[in-house]
């Protein structure tokens, strides 16, 4: 087919940055982009907690609006104890929050959208909260994969079915982040080319008819934020379950 | 037909059986927020608390209509 054409997924390529030292290291689009996000938040925390006003302004108002929102959830989810994984959770939250919010601007790398990110998160997650049931709990903690009070005969079925969904929550927490993220950003590539397409076929019509997807990208553009956050938030307060029934058993 | 275009015609029907899937998530949400617009109208006060835990249910939700997305994006492209 002559003309443009969709190319949904050349925007996750990965290239070399920093020039000839990253390549050296094998530094990637990618991993500036991390760096980016974790001087960021580095740099709001320093911002927004320069004064330690009473009545805070606009950035000491969003850091501890951040702080606030992780705080409760670590309490409210994980129960008694939840506190000590706060610095755990508000870590992952922030670092994944701001990393979708960063990857959605127009030439910026969203790094979340690569598996090889997400399944390291989740799989840091996975053996983390499986230490600290081992540890909370020594070999008692090998219980929670029996349910109480189904007959026994039920066993031999139920706990295989226990087993497999445990071990399937990294792969659901990392396919869950990377698709949200990847699904967004081949929306906007596939509205964005059917722009080029139209005015390749029909000219200035086609100009004029590519009003449509520039709008439906422009509404895209609103629920592509709301999903950077949520899934943020699910993330986290996956991670604040994981960590309840690794606490609490149950 | 020569092989090839076989093949490269049932990577495409393939893709698009792929996304069937979705069906499921699009009932899963209609129910979500069904089930919230009814519960709100039992009990208005109550729509704050809920909506936390809407919000929770449907990315989770979502999430199952991307994993039929990535089958089809895997059938597509790799």
């Amino acid at each position: 087919m002559a003309g443009p054409s969709i190319d949904a997924l050349g925007q996750f390529q990965l290239t070399t940055g920093l020039g000839p030292l990253g390549r050296a290291v094998d530094f990637t689009n990618s991993n500036e982009a991390m760096l980016a996000v974790a001087v960021i938040i580095v740099a709001l925390f320093v911002m927004g907690l320069k004064q330690k006003a009473v009545v805070p302004g606009r950035v000491q108002a969003l850091v501890e609006i951040l702080y606030e929102f992780v705080h409760n959830m670590c309490v409210d989810t994980i129960g008694e104890g939840g506190l000590r994984y706060f610095p755990l959770v508000f870590t992952l939250f922030s670092f994944i929050l701001i990393g979708n919010l960063v990857g959605l601007f127009p030439y910026f790398f969203a790094f979340t959208s690569h598996i090889a990110v997400t399944l390291t998160l989740a799989l840091f997650v996975f053996v983390f909260t499986t230490g600290v049931g081992f540890y909370t709990h020594g070999f008692k903690f090998l219980k929670f994969f029996v349910p109480s009070g189904v007959p026994v005969w039920l066993l031999p079925l139920l706990v295989p079915i226990e087993i497999i969904s445990y071990l399937a929550r990294p792969v659901s927490l990392s396919v869950r982040l990377f698709a949200n993220m990847t699904a967004g950003h081949v929306m906007w590539e596939v509205f964005a080319g059917f722009m080029l397409l139209l005015t390749a076929s029909f000219g200035i019509f086609g100009a004029f008819a590519s009003i449509i997807p520039l709008g439906l990208n422009v509404a895209l553009v609103a629920l592509e934020l709301l999903v950077a956050c949520l899934q943020a938030y699910v993330f986290a307060i996956l991670t604040c379950l994981y960590l309840h029934d690794a606490v609490h058993m149950h | 037909m020569d092989p090839t275009s076989v093949a490269l015609l049932a990577k495409d029907i393939g893709g698009g059986l792929a996304t069937i899937g979705v069906a499921g998530a699009g009932v899963g949400i209609g129910n979500l927020f069904g089930a919230f617009v009814s519960s709100v109208g039992r009990n208005p006060a109550a729509r704050d608390v809920m909506f936390r835990d809407v919000l929770l249910g449907f990315a989770l939700t979502e999430a199952v209509a991307l994993y039929a997305l990535v089958i089809a994006l895997v059938i597509l492209f790799a």
